[in-house]
């Protein structure tokens, strides 16, 4: 799946927006720092977290990594195969291997993401 | 990674699409194809690592063994030529400097193969205690070190050398020619499968492991990185140095009592292990599994009726045995098989429970 229409945390959360809705997930610099992923944790459908909080983990057989929510929302979705096929996260990262659905609790709260092209320069120069 | 040392198969790694971390003041390949599946070759079939990182010292002259007897706490004097032994150093307080793989050529020839980022310390320390006037020169350099570890190793090996390898026990080396190569195969390896590490110079390491990797395709062997050999090790509990123990835990806390000699003379940290010894250890590295679904990392708490008594030293999925595992200094009085205790999660006590070690044993014969 394109990610070019993506915007990108600090931390390799994905969002990508579709009208009062926000899809979320991580991305395939992540996965592959990550490496076979064996485990996510994921909240439930009601749990509302503000921009910048953990909202779940994600477990690669050498590492975890903490899931930090790009904007702040209700969770309207929780991918549901992700449970049992952790690593659909390593194969498909922006499609697929979404993580969780919200409703956008302010969508003027995207100003500190990142476009494509600038997660492209941070992850170049984070090396 | 500019500050980072690369073996000289380096451009092998990058040609392989592996992955590179910085491990121990090297750049080092983690994973090529994945740790899931690296891992179960080395259980099921074999494969090929590069772990040259890893440090040599020769140490040679007629009191060589005297030296070594002095700053290495198991018993060298019992080698034969063309043996090996696990072994550590120990500082005066018994807490552990480095553990070793000593290997015997001859009664005045030995070699020494130490961790990778302890090698300026270790070859300080042992240069401290010579008072034995014995040359100790640190070959790491020069030395590539290729370990072919899984079921399938023999068969691979047998077919490049033209020596009988089956009758090559455990802890014994042999040398030998691979292509042009002069080489030490030493039955030995971090894995807890059956394998061989293969010391040879430097120049010539692309053909060999090349060599290796085709004669090994056919039955299965793939290349593999540090993050395997770690989950490998830690189900066979062989510790890791920095993590399991290191200046801070004694050799008798990390249960590698069988390692110390108290019966060869004097060496450094006998005195403070003995009494130890004498006097009980108040705590020990114990293995664990984690009775949920929760992975346990290192340095996470262990917590003990709410109070944290110490960390994980080292913890992972085992992908052998689809449990979580891991390894944490417990108080004796809850070091017991079968004890449970708690492990912090991201602030969430989880339950754990200490059971056997080794967590993985192969099958013999």
């Amino acid at each position: 799946m394109k990610s070019d229409d993506l915007l990108f945390t600090k931390e390799h959360e994905w969002l990508r927006i579709t009208g009062e809705t926000g899809t979320i997930g991580i991305s395939d610099h992540a996965q592959k720092e990550l490496g076979d992923i064996v485990y996510v944790e994921l909240p439930k459908a009601g749990d509302r977290f503000d921009a910048g909080e953990a909202f779940g983990s994600v477990e690669s057989v050498k590492a975890v990594s903490e899931l930090f929510i790009p904007v702040s929302g209700e969770v309207i979705e929780v991918n549901p195969e992700l449970g049992a096929a952790p690593e659909k996260i390593n194969q498909d990262p922006y499609g697929s291997a979404w993580m969780i659905r919200i409703r956008l609790a302010n969508k003027k709260e995207t100003a500190g993401l990142m476009s494509r092209e600038e997660y492209d320069e941070y992850t170049k120069a984070e090396k | 990674m500019p500050d980072y040392k690369r073996t000289p198969l380096y451009a092998v790694h990058k040609r392989l699409g592996a992955r590179l971390i910085p491990f121990g003041g090297w750049e080092m390949p983690v994973e090529y194809s994945g740790i899931v599946k690296e891992h179960t070759a080395v259980r099921t079939a074999a494969a090929l690592f590069d772990v040259s990182h890893m440090g040599e010292f020769e140490v040679r002259g007629p009191q060589a063994l005297d030296l070594i007897q002095f700053v290495t706490t198991n018993d060298a004097g019992n080698l034969v030529d063309g043996q090996a032994q696990y072994s550590a150093m120990a500082y005066p307080l018994g807490t552990v400097v480095d553990d070793l793989l000593v290997y015997r050529h001859n009664s005045e020839r030995f070699m020494l193969v130490v961790n990778a980022a302890n090698i300026a310390k270790d070859f300080a320390w042992i240069e401290s205690y010579n008072r034995f006037n014995t040359t100790i020169e640190d070959i790491s350099d020069r030395v590539t070190l290729l370990a072919v570890q899984g079921p399938r190793s023999i068969d691979i090996l047998e077919s490049l050398l033209k020596t009988d390898l089956a009758g090559l026990p455990p802890y014994h080396f042999t040398r030998s020619k691979i292509l042009d190569a002069d080489a030490i195969v030493s039955r030995t390896g971090y894995t807890g499968e059956d394998g061989f590490e293969i010391y040879l110079m430097a120049e010539h390491s692309e053909s060999v492991w090349n060599a290796i990797s085709e004669a090994g395709a056919p039955l299965g062997l793939l290349p593999a990185g540090l993050g395997a050999r770690n989950t490998l090790r830690l189900e066979a509990k062989l510790l890791l140095y920095g993590n399991d123990m290191d200046g801070t835990t004694t050799l008798l806390e990390a249960g590698l009592g069988w390692i110390v000699k108290f019966n060869k003379g004097e060496f450094t940290g006998r005195d403070a292990l003995l009494r130890q010894k004498q006097e009980g250890v108040k705590r020990k590295l114990a293995g664990f599994e984690m009775l949920g679904r929760e992975i346990a990392r290192e340095h996470y708490p262990v917590v003990i009726g709410g109070q944290t008594v110490g960390h994980v030293t080292s913890g992972s999925p085992s992908i052998t045995l689809k449990k979580n595992i891991g390894l944490a200094y417990l108080p004796v009085e809850h070091a017991s098989l079968g004890t449970r205790f708690n492990v912090s999660v991201r602030d969430r006590l989880c339950d754990a429970q200490v059971v056997r070690t080794p967590f993985y044993k192969r099958r013999e014969g």
